[in-house]
């Protein structure tokens, strides 16, 4: 029933069935007007569903020009293996966590960030939006940010203090390495940085979703944003949905757009989430908001959790980072190495 | 914008029908099915249902603006870039102003630790004109617990601010601008914030206290899980209250013991302390918090607020705790209640590391409670 795979609606498929076209190639030879005529659609109709069918047809045997793709919109393992090691990441300013992420924060992915009240999420958000700001001579991206406010916790003066330390740390990088060349001055200003952050206040799921369906317009408008911060993604879907069933669906679909946009615009997703209490084993333990189903969406998971009286992430779930934790401190300039002496990178 | 009605949305024509022929009126019930639901319940193609959705999205999302033009817009429009000083050197200087205005702050301590005097104390300062650092409206006051004192109120005024509270008339002006809500229940409480939404902008009100939330939920009938749901709507509520009229809301809360199967790890965190274990030999004690008493309403509440200051007794001394900021460090400042409100012993705070900053203590603060009692009287 390969009629099934045609994006039609639902009548157009059941008169196509009804006139006995049930596969793909029993559509190869046939012309608008015969189609038309057996199926009772319009000829224009028709026209669509024939194109359609020749569209996901011959794809399966062109070879396009270029990357020897067998399958139209496969890439091969080696190219993507070349795109990856090209791909910069957006460091958080800390070293070690910047160890365990393999880099930083990664781009085409979808990155969830979630931890306790007050241990930091917010902290990262602003530090990334800022940092993928860093300009490529320092090994930035020299892109700019989307953050998306649902929670009203993202305060200017804060950004414009963490703008202020990046860019003290990029002057004394270039003090101490590039003292024989005279290139790469800075000429970025805190201001600069903040009028790099397209700020967005969300006061309902709805506009939650609709703002993320508009993204792909803005950002093909703003093609050098390239990380989108969503802080935080569960705040309206923890209140107002009485159907469960209804808030995974929006969730899941909201999810597939992000990764999308990740993968289209080559940009990094960060998304911040919340804590809730969950009873397994027969006692209630800590477990990131949004439901099993959610847990499944994103491409990493990192947790923010309190070991001690120190800040820790601990990789809870990623496609090519091993499980691993390390330890990080919030500070005036904002996200850096934990300052304790007996740190350790604890692998699993 | 979420209820924008799709007739108002200019789409095409044959769309716009289908959707009103299928009962989809608003923004809201289109963009909470996805695309596949969508197409099955129009009996459209799946280009069409994209494009309306990306046009009713692009109208139904909120503008940008870049960070730069708000805090432009915020210094330039209101009161000291959006804070309200407190009058608490140390802490308005950790907290880049004062209260931040648009979000929640909260004050959680134990019983008689001085949540209600500072209450009294923002009430008395938002109410004076902007040269004696006030921000010259009306404060609403929802008092629960029937706590609020007038008199307690006038003579904090008469002895931190003489010059004005000593002419009867202005201290009837200033005692005049704040109202005072004495819901009796949670319904009661309900309708008054609805009213108060409305009325908030007319009425020049610029300052909102709830003094305590946690009381409200205490009479209901309701335990752990339930409890923290019954107020969801109105943390929302007044989450949003707070972002459009761009006020600083306060809100009291109070502490409870923590109960021996309260949530404090993760489940790798198991894993993580037994692999250390093996390789070391140490083991590492899960984080539990030393005191038993926590912050009331749960961590849905604790995720809302966006600034938390924990009042505690240590010791025989009091202490404001920031616990929670997006802007200052963990710092604790001494504090002690005097006829004119509330002071700080000293502008230098502690710094506070890991998650004591977040632990309650209410340490022999019992006698210093009667002590002060007797000289307030």
């Amino acid at each position: 029933m390969e009629i099934w795979r045609l994006p039609i609606s639902a009548s157009q498929r059941g008169k196509l069935i009804s006139a006995g076209y049930t596969t793909l190639s029993s559509l190869s030879s046939i012309s608008s007007s015969d189609l038309a005529r057996e199926s009772k659609v319009s000829e224009s109709e028709a026209l669509d569903i024939l194109k359609f069918a020749s569209h996901s047809h011959s794809g399966g045997w062109e070879m396009s020009s270029g990357n020897c793709s067998i399958f139209e919109g496969a890439q091969n393992a080696w190219d993507m293996l070349h795109e990856e090691e090209s791909l910069v990441h957006i460091t958080t300013s800390s070293a070690d966590l910047d160890n365990i992420l393999g880099g930083g924060i990664h781009c085409k992915e979808v990155t969830e960030i979630g931890g306790v009240p007050g241990i930091g999420k917010t902290q990262l958000g602003i530090q990334i939006a800022v940092n993928v700001q860093i300009p490529h001579g320092f090994g930035g991206l020299g892109g700019k940010a989307i953050y998306i406010d649902t929670e009203g916790s993202f305060m200017v003066e804060r950004a414009l203090q963490i703008a202020e330390a990046c860019i003290e740390d990029m002057s004394e990088y270039n003090r101490f390495i590039r003292k024989d060349f005279q290139a790469c001055e800075i000429r970025m200003q805190p201001k600069d940085i903040l009028g790099n952050i397209f700020y967005f206040r969300i006061c309902s799921y709805t506009e939650q979703i609709a703002l993320i369906n508009y993204l792909d317009k803005f950002i093909s408008e703003h093609k050098d944003v390239k990380v989108v911060v969503v802080d935080s993604v569960t705040f309206h879907f923890r209140q107002d949905f009485d159907d469960m069933a209804l808030r995974t669906r929006v969730l899941s679909g909201m999810a597939l757009k992000l990764m999308k946009l990740a993968k289209k615009f080559s940009l990094a997703v960060v998304l911040l989430n919340q804590v809730t209490t969950k009873h397994t084993e027969g006692s209630f333990q800590l477990a990131l908001a949004l439901g099993d189903s959610w847990s499944h969406t994103c491409t990493n998971r990192i947790v923010l959790y309190w070991n001690g009286n120190e800040r820790y992430a601990y990789i809870d779930k990623s496609p090519s980072l091993r499980s691993a934790s390390a330890a990080y401190s919030v500070t005036r300039r904002g996200i850096r190495n934990s300052s304790s002496s007996c740190k350790r990178i604890k692998m699993m | 914008m979420a209820n924008k009605m799709i007739s108002e949305i200019p789409l095409p024509k044959s769309i716009a029908n289908v959707f009103a022929a299928r009962n989809i009126s608003t923004a809201k019930d289109a963009l909470s099915l996805t695309e596949f639901e969508l197409m099955e319940l129009l009996d459209v193609g799946l280009t069409e249902v994209r494009s309306a959705l990306s046009q009713i999205s692009e109208i139904v999302a909120p503008p940008y603006q870049t960070a730069l033009s708000l805090m432009e817009q915020r210094f330039q429009n209101e009161h000291l870039g959006g804070h309200f000083p407190t009058g608490l050197k140390g802490l308005d200087a950790a907290l880049c102003g004062g209260i931040p205005f648009g979000v929640l702050t909260e004050l959680v301590g134990p019983a008689g630790i001085g949540k209600t005097q500072f209450c009294l104390k923002l009430s008395l300062l938002a109410s004076l004109p902007t040269n004696c650092g006030g921000l010259d409206g009306r404060v609403i006051y929802i008092d629960v617990e029937s706590k609020f004192s007038s008199r307690r109120l006038l003579e904090i005024g008469l002895r931190s601010f003489p010059e004005i509270f000593q002419m009867k008339e202005m201290a009837q002006e200033m005692a005049g601008r704040i109202f005072v809500l004495r819901p009796s229940s949670l319904s009661e409480f309900t309708q008054s914030l609805q009213q108060i939404k409305v009325s908030l902008l007319q009425n020049q009100v610029k300052m909102l206290v709830i003094d305590s939330m946690a009381a409200l939920v205490s009479g209901e009938h309701e335990q752990g899980v339930r409890r923290q749901q019954t107020l969801s709507w109105h943390i929302s509520f007044i989450k949003s209250l707070a972002e459009f009229s761009r006020i600083p809301v306060v809100v009291t809360n109070q502490v409870r013991s923590q109960s021996h199967d309260e949530a404090s790890q993760y489940s790798f965190q198991e894993y993580l302390s037994c692999a250390v274990q093996s390789r070391d030999g140490i083991v590492e004690t899960p984080t539990r918090y030393d005191s038993h008493l926590v912050a009331a309403l749960g961590i849905h509440w604790a995720h809302a607020v966006t600034t938390r200051l924990v009042l505690e007794a240590k010791s025989g001394q009091r202490f404001i705790k920031v616990a929670k900021s997006p802007i200052s460090p963990p710092l604790a400042f001494p504090f002690h209640i005097t006829s004119s409100g509330i002071s700080l012993l000293s502008d230098e705070g502690m710094e506070l590391m890991g998650p004591e900053i977040n632990s309650i203590h209410c340490q022999g603060h019992n006698e210093i409670i009667n002590f002060r009692m007797e000289s307030l009287v």
